[in-house]
């Protein structure tokens, strides 16, 4: 594997740009004429829009023009869309309203835009927004899921009736009846799981930069991935067809989901480019932030689960009702239904499963994928479950867990997924090891002498990542491929360019992607260079979620490598006059197993371009492209155990231990897993503990600052214990399985099962502020 | 419209009749509550004056009976003073919870009590240890300063020039922090003057900003200790209700916030 080969822990290439402040993002980017974009938006949750008058607006200094949405409807621009097609039980198509980039008679949520401004600078269009007179009709508005559902409840779009988009279903709805009707005990629970705000630490941005005389667009914006974005904006929304349009995602910071999503702003600059022939950039604000990033969960549930007399599951029932929001953002429909019910099953052996997933349309931002999507809200429900189940049939929950562990693989659960391989019980063993579970009574007691609530709670979670097989997804409504796409440039001096369809906002690819390249053929990752982003260089790719760009990304560039090196290995034997089948690459070497003769890389691809000496019949160059398309989602899973103390007198949190025990396969850059784990186990307990997107009664969002949304701080959250145990994914060439979500997957019932175990009180929601538990603890109340 | 003249005088004379120019002046000290509510465009001031640099307004000075903090002396200097650790070190330690490194870098004393946030933290110094606000017009009793939410006695182009806290026998505070924004969800600073006067006051909990809390200061009056303060009932009337706490929840913490203060004042 050579030092920085696969399993090293390699600083990252990307940091020095990134610390010494030279990354260069889309607000970092200038060009000539460049004109400033600001957002009218909606101050009402629910209003129709009787009229907008610019004129004042349109004489104020700088302003270049100002733009609506009747304008964008009659230009025949698109609505926005979602391209996952889920049906209801009794096979409906989702009952979607149109979503206009820019409303023209009806805003459905606080921060719906329905007008820009562009003006010479940003201040220039800021100032004329405010001139921008919008006649409203308020009108009145449902933001909670309660409120949507309600009999008489206000209709948000016509198509859909009572605000139901669907009405799903999963399982086997006679077999779960039978397994209760046998059951020798029920636990049922109803829980809520709270809406978040993604908060990438960059705020969303675009620049559109229309060229009359090529009829050309150019759109810098943050995406997490550029090619999807290109070919919804062609396809979709008429604005250019894609070889007339160019998608170029920079360095992005941050993502979480947030950035997959093709939203209003963008779609807006680039159409106004061309109106307005100049170009146009927008930078979102946090505010901005806050009400237009889409919002992430948003459930509530019921859930039942039957034993049999010996603790044994016979079956789970689920109920959910999930807010998408005002509107269909592109993969809502897919995140409560198929990211979430098909992971139901968890670690466990459950011979029976049936969901029920309504789908809600609310006066609310829209609500999509967000870190974990939807596997955060299946683990949550399932892990407080049978916690809570432990504690009625009064068994320790690590043996509850243990006796109902899948244990045989591959397992086919009763939701859609095949579980290919795991090995649940050994990061259980490891975890409560590291924990020390054995003792957790003696310290509990010595808290509780102390005057403090010591608690601990796990979580066992498992998650389908590498996402996903194309023809299995499509199978399920989706409606692109989830393959990826990698081609492998050798220059001609030996130095080496990967292009691949994944994009890095955060990740580390440009330092993992390299190390499969140097681990292969012996070379420093500094002679490997990673090339994303940018649809004018890189081939078609699907970008960077779900926890797929080392198990479909790198599989790609692994498969692209295999074809390179195959040629290289001819033209190396053919130099050396030895048989292919006995080179072997060692250290950037290609040598003649048995002998001293070699050749070095270079000179090899050298050779492939100076085309002086090749095999007969040998196309000139080196460069090789290939897709690939998982065969399987993988299986990351682990052990989560979290050690805490709650102060009785307010309630407060405190972290003693937290342990997270993780089965990624094979790592490749151990160090990058950390911090990947670290970040989203961060995001899981500021989940459990302080973030709420919370609306008041008239659908303003509340929380549309960091003075009211709490984000995690390093003083909030423990030094974490990471180790991992290891089954290798059988079902992609590297083994691995994705590491990106699983802290915030399994982080929060963890959490919350430990503070329930602290204060000895089961009923609690997230945001476990304070001030709930202090009320949840028994006689606050 | 948002345009404003930044002005930076070396004296308060100076910055008062830089005041009395600008049609709708405001003063500068750290920024910390002025510039976010400038950016919000939720304000709009005319010109902006910047006081936080004017010498007679900063530094610390303690003599045996009382610890002078001038106006624009930023909280990192506060912390890091020598006089205010050895004459009142809960004043330190209240600075050294405020916000976050970056609001400690440049908010100043004046700038906070100026302001009246009703959770603010040093409100509740001011009034426990019975302050006086000096300004450049007059020295105000802290019990007539504070006029309830960021309301206070100042007059729109008055400058405080200095804080003085007469030094306690014992003082001690103790914050619950709001989780997000880090100020008080409810503090409360607790006083037992030389003379033997307890003296209570409670921040973030209040619907009128700061206040006092007799109940409290009843039974640590009857004995100074944190045990004293078990079978003592905060009611809820007219304490704030938020998504970071209810009003019972505050009430509660007013108790259990004056118990660890009096635990710190030893
Ligand atoms: C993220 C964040 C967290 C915070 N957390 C806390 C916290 O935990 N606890 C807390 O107490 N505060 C907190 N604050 C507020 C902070 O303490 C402010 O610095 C303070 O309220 C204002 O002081 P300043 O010097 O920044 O004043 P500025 O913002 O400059 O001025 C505020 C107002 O006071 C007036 N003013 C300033 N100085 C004088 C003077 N000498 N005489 C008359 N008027 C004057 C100004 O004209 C202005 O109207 C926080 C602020 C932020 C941004």
């Amino acid at each position: 594997m050579g030092v920085e080969g696969i399993g090293a822990s390699v600083v990252r290439k990307e940091d020095r740009r990134f610390i010494t402040g030279k990354g260069r993002y889309v607000d970092d980017i200038k060009v000539q004429g460049m004109t400033f974009a600001h957002f009218v938006r909606s101050p009402h949750a629910h209003a129709k829009v009787k009229g907008i008058d610019a004129t004042a607006a349109k004489k104020m200094p700088g302003v270049v023009d100002v733009l609506t949405g009747q304008q964008i409807v009659d230009d025949k621009i698109g609505n926005l869309i979602c391209g996952w097609a889920v049906h209801s039980k009794d096979g409906s198509a989702m009952k979607m309203g149109a979503w206009p980039a820019m409303a023209p008679e009806t805003v459905r949520f606080v921060g719906q835009a329905v007008a820009v401004v562009i003006a010479e600078t940003k201040n220039q269009a800021r100032d004329a927004a405010e001139a921008v007179v919008v006649d409203y009709e308020e009108l009145p508005s449902a933001h909670h899921i309660s409120m949507a559902i309600a009999p008489g409840a206000p209709q948000l779009h016509p198509e859909a009736p009572g605000n139901i988009v669907y009405d799903w279903e999963i399982g086997d709805e006679a077999a779960v009846k039978d397994a209760f009707s046998k059951a020798a005990n029920v636990v049922s629970f109803e829980l809520v799981n709270n809406r978040l705000v993604p908060n990438a630490m960059e705020p969303r941005a675009a620049l559109a930069e229309y060229n009359e005389a090529e009829e050309h667009f150019t759109l810098y914006t943050t995406s997490q991935n550029p090619h999807v974005a290109r070919l919804v904006l062609s396809a979709f929304y008429n604005v250019a067809p894609e070889n007339k349009l160019r998608v170029v995602a920079p360095d992005v910071g941050g993502g979480f989901g947030s950035k997959i999503f093709i939203y209003p702003e963008e779609m807006v600059a680039l159409w106004a480019s061309k109106k307005v022939r100049r170009p146009v950039k927008w930078t979102g604000d946090r505010n901005e932030a806050f009400l237009t990033d889409a919002h992430g969960r948003d459930h509530i549930s019921k859930a039942e689960m039957a034993f049999d007399k010996d603790n044994k599951i016979l079956g789970l029932r689920v109920k959910t009702h999930a807010n998408f929001g005002a509107y269909m953002s592109l993969f809502s429909s897919s995140v409560p239904t198929y990211l979430y019910a098909t992971l139901l099953s968890g670690q466990y052996n459950i011979p029976a499963i049936h969901a029920e997933v309504i789908g809600v349309y609310t006066n609310s931002t829209p609500v999509d994928a967000y870190r974990g999507a939807g596997r955060p809200e299946a683990c949550y429900l399932l892990e407080r479950l049978m916690e809570t189940a432990a504690r009625q049939l009064k068994v320790d929950p690590a043996e509850l867990r243990r006796k109902n562990f899948i244990t045989s693989f591959p397992h086919q659960t009763p939701v859609i997924m095949a579980y290919d391989v795991g090995d649940f019980g050994a990061s259980l063993d490891a975890a409560m090891k590291a924990a020390d579970y054995a003792g957790f009574p003696a310290r509990k007691a010595k808290a509780k002498s102390e005057g403090k609530l010591r608690g601990m709670g796990m979580s066992c979670y498992i998650e389908a990542c590498g996402i996903a097989p194309s023809k299995a997804v499509g199978s399920l409504g989706a409606g692109v491929g989830l393959w990826e796409s990698a081609e492998v440039r050798v220059n001609p001096v030996g130095t080496i360019e990967i292009l691949t369809g994944s994009h890095s906002h955060g990740q580390g690819h440009e330092t993992t992607f390299a190390q499969l390249v140097a681990d292969r053929l012996g070379i420093p990752i500094s002679q490997v260079s990673i090339v994303h982003g940018d649809t004018d260089k890189v081939q078609f790719g699907m970008g960077t979620y779900g926890s797929r760009s080392a198990a479909v990304g790198m599989s790609a560039i692994f498969k692209a490598m295999e074809k390179v090196e195959s040629k290289a290995k001819k033209i190396a034997a053919h130099l050396l006059e030895a048989s292919e089948g006995d080179i072997v690459i060692e250290n950037g070497e290609f040598k003649v197993t048995g002998t001293d003769k070699s050749i070095a890389l270079p000179m090899v691809a050298l050779a492939a371009y100076t085309a002086h000496n090749l095999p007969d019949g040998m196309e000139p160059g080196l460069k090789e492209g290939a897709f690939y398309d998982p065969t399987n989602f993988t299986f990351p899973a682990g052990s989560y155990i979290c050690e805490l103390e709650v102060d009785p007198g307010t309630g407060k949190t405190s972290f003693v231990n937290f342990v997270a025990v993780d089965d990624f396969g094979r790592l490749i850059n151990p160090m990058i897993v950390e911090g990947q784990v670290h970040g989203g186990l961060v995001q899981g307990i500021g989940q459990a503990i302080l973030e709420a997107a919370v609306y008041d009664d008239t659908g303003q969002l509340v929380t549309a600052s960091f003075m009211d949304y709490a984000m995690p701080r390093a003083d909030d959250v423990p030094s974490f214990k990471l180790s991992h145990t290891t089954t290798l994914c059988p079902g992609n060439p590297l083994g691995v399985k994705g590491c990106g979500e699983a802290g915030a997957i399994g982080a929060s019932a963890a959490v919350i099962n430990a503070i329930t175990d602290a204060i000895g009180n089961n009923k609690l929601e997230m945001p476990a502020t304070p001030d709930r538990v202090w009320h949840a603890i028994p006689g606050n109340a | 419209m948002y345009s404003t003249t930044y002005h930076r005088p070396s004296t308060v004379e100076e910055a008062v009749a830089l005041f009395a120019k600008g049609s709708d002046a405001k003063y500068l000290a750290g920024g910390h509550t002025l510039l976010p509510v400038m950016k919000q465009r939720l304000t709009a001031p005319s010109d902006v004056i910047d006081i936080a640099r004017i010498p007679a307004l900063i530094g610390i000075e303690a003599s045996a009976d009382t610890l002078t903090i001038k106006a624009a002396t930023t909280y990192v200097d506060i912390v890091n003073s020598a006089d205010v650790k050895r004459t009142i070190p809960a004043i330190a330690h209240l600075t050294s919870v405020v916000g976050d490194p970056a609001v400690r870098a440049r908010g100043t004393i004046g700038g906070s009590v100026a302001t009246n946030d009703p959770s603010a933290d040093y409100p509740a110094a001011v009034l426990a240890l019975n302050a006086t606000i000096k300004t450049n017009k007059r020295s105000i009793a802290a019990e007539d300063f504070f006029k309830g939410l960021f309301a206070t006695a100042l007059d729109e182009n008055e400058i405080i020039t200095a804080i003085s806290f007469p030094i306690p026998a014992k003082a001690g505070y103790s914050k619950m922090r709001n989780p997000a924004s880090r100020f008080a969800l409810t503090g409360v600073f607790v006083v037992q003057t030389k003379s033997g006067e307890i003296r209570v006051a409670a921040t973030g909990a209040s619907q009128n900003g700061v206040m006092r809390v007799p109940a409290i200061e009843a039974a640590l009056k009857a004995n100074w200790s944190a045990s004293a303060l078990d079978g003592v009932k905060i009611s809820d009337e007219g304490l704030m209700a938020d998504i970071h706490g209810s009003s019972d929840y505050r009430a509660n913490l007013i108790k259990v916030m004056a118990q660890r203060a009096v635990t710190a004042a030893g």
